[in-house]
């Protein structure tokens, strides 16, 4: 028993995570159509901004964190500035190839100026420590990542239902020209994407950093990858979908982790990705895609 | 109030407007009559910025070709498009709250929305439902309540009535006229020339890209030729 609640722990926070990180992918996309590969490259950035803080301002861990938070959420939309906003209304295989270059040319940045080694953020140490709960053993990040997720997508609901900018960025998914002729702001639009976008990307990377203890140029990698998954499989461009794709990679994940003979554990992500394939025959465009009509045009 | 001199629209490199001009003066309903492709639609797409075009467009002394979308807007342009373009997965509350997205007067921007919601009731109360399960007639007014609310100088109609049962087109016009009386300026695009020339001070009959005939609604009214063949009797 104890070691199915662990494990169904152990889900909800791999699950939580990728959520964050797919939120991340699908509010640019849903915006703007592009599929911003270079958002793992965002989240490097931040931790290599941990490693700045720590070596040259302070240790305090929070004072930390936020500078990560900030660098991530400043990086995302000077990315948006300088290299997607060009692109901006081309076709979206323009701004598909724009994001890989980024991405090639951050990854190389942090090799030619940094190291190509990982290097160590010893801050985090503390957020990751076994508490007991009903019983059950398990970490603190796990609870810190399920808690701020929940939070995060409360408060992004929030702002999409209640404030004009929300409002304004959900019905720029539908049809961005007309919310132009409202005379809102293209540019603010796309920014705050981006801005919500980088701040999740500094959330994401407190957790990858606690748990991971270092940063090396391609950090960003493995989550971006995870996140586009976790998008393709709710439905991209929906928002409940990437949160939805993200909670169901996670639980793919464990379940194969505990399901699979040890001597199978090495094929681990053939099977994850195998079911996810089926999810796809059955629902070709993710789980919760949004209708595709664009009102009655007639 | 709006002056537009040799307007060429362009879409890519076929020229869909080839060269009008066309005047708005305050408080007056001009109306642009035509059949399918005359380039009605276009012209209203050059006048918000959605489409390229040569020419002048001057908006009370303001030169606007080469301004963004958003500062016609801003300048006081509003456009209920064609096909409505009404933000289907929004509230049909949020679509007028969108309406008036460059106002910063949150009392005011309520009592308007208010104010619309006691003129169609039939918005009020779906007013958290989404605009997409409105009819077509419904979605038309909440178009041009949505347009009304960014408090424009001109209004921009485009094929209002497409697509409505006729009593739902006689009150879409009525609502038009009650803003005309209201001292709104008015450029509208119509097929339905019978229903248009009525609430209209002066109209400009376009097709294939070029202005045909124009002349006040009197006037034009008096043409029995070209009357027959603008309300399709002919």
């Amino acid at each position: 028993m104890d070691y199915a609640i662990q494990q169904m722990v152990n889900a909800l926070s791999f699950g939580a995570e990728y959520a964050l990180l797919a939120l991340g992918l699908a509010i640019v996309f849903s915006v703007m159509g592009l599929v911003n590969f270079a958002h793992g490259d965002v989240i490097a950035v931040g931790g290599y901004t941990m490693v700045a803080f720590a070596a040259i301002v302070t240790a305090n861990p929070w004072i930390v964190i936020l500078g990560a938070i900030v660098a991530a959420a400043l990086t995302s939309v000077l990315l948006e500035r300088v290299a997607f906003r060009p692109v901006r209304y081309a076709d979206p295989t323009t701004g598909l190839l724009t994001a890989f270059g980024v991405s090639i040319v951050l990854q190389n940045l942090f090799l030619l100026f940094v190291s190509p080694r990982p290097i160590a953020v010893t801050s985090l140490y503390f957020m990751d420590v076994p508490i007991e709960m009903f019983g059950v053993q398990v970490s603190s990040l796990q609870l810190l990542e399920s808690v701020t997720t929940v939070l995060v997508i409360v408060g992004l609901t929030l702002f999409l239902n209640r404030s004009v900018w929300g409002l304004a960025m959900r019905a720029a998914s539908l049809d961005f020209e007309m919310v132009r002729l409202m005379g809102i702001r293209a540019n603010r639009v796309f920014a705050l994407a981006f801005l919500i976008s980088g701040l999740l990307a500094g959330l994401a990377c407190i957790f990858i950093m606690a748990r991971r203890g270092s940063v090396d140029p391609h950090l960003g990698f493995n989550p971006v990858l995870k996140a586009f998954v976790a998008c393709v499989v709710g439905g991209f461009g929906s928002l409940p979908g990437a949160v939805l794709g993200g909670f169901l990679l996670g639980a793919v994940e464990v379940g194969m982790l505990v399901l699979l003979p040890q001597e199978y554990g090495g094929m681990k992500d053939a099977f994850v990705f195998g079911i996810i394939a089926l999810i796809l025959v059955w629902r070709p465009n993710g789980i919760l895609s949004p209708a595709v009509e664009k009102g009655d045009k007639l | 109030m709006l002056d537009i001199r040799n307007l060429k629209v362009l879409y890519g490199p076929i020229e869909a407007v080839h060269g009008i001009s066309l005047r708005v003066e305050e408080g007056q309903c001009v109306t642009l009559l035509g059949p399918n492709g005359a380039g009605k639609s276009s012209t209203i797409s050059a006048i918000c910025g959605v489409a390229k075009a040569t020419g002048d467009i001057t908006f009370l002394g303001q030169d606007l070709l080469g301004t963004e979308i958003e500062d016609r807007v801003r300048a006081g342009i509003s456009v209920s498009p064609e096909g409505r373009r009404i933000f289907s997965n929004l509230s049909v509350e949020a679509n007028l709250q969108l309406g008036a997205g460059i106002r910063t007067d949150r009392d005011g921007i309520e009592a308007d929305i208010d104010h619309w919601f006691t003129t169609f009731p039939i918005l009020g109360e779906r007013r958290t439902q989404s605009a997409g399960t409105l009819s077509g007639g419904e979605q038309q007014m909440l178009a041009i309540a949505r347009a009304l609310m960014a408090k424009p100088k001109i209004l921009l109609l485009d094929e209002p009535s497409l697509g409505l049962a006729p009593r739902i087109v006689g009150q879409i016009f009525d609502m038009i006229e009650q803003l005309k009386s209201e001292g709104m300026t008015i450029l509208l695009v119509e097929q339905n020339a019978r229903q248009a020339l009525r609430i209209s001070d002066y109209a400009y009959l376009l097709n294939t890209g070029t202005i045909q005939a124009e002349g006040t609604t009197a006037t034009l009214g008096q043409n029995d030729e070209l009357m027959a063949k603008l309300t399709g009797l002919g």
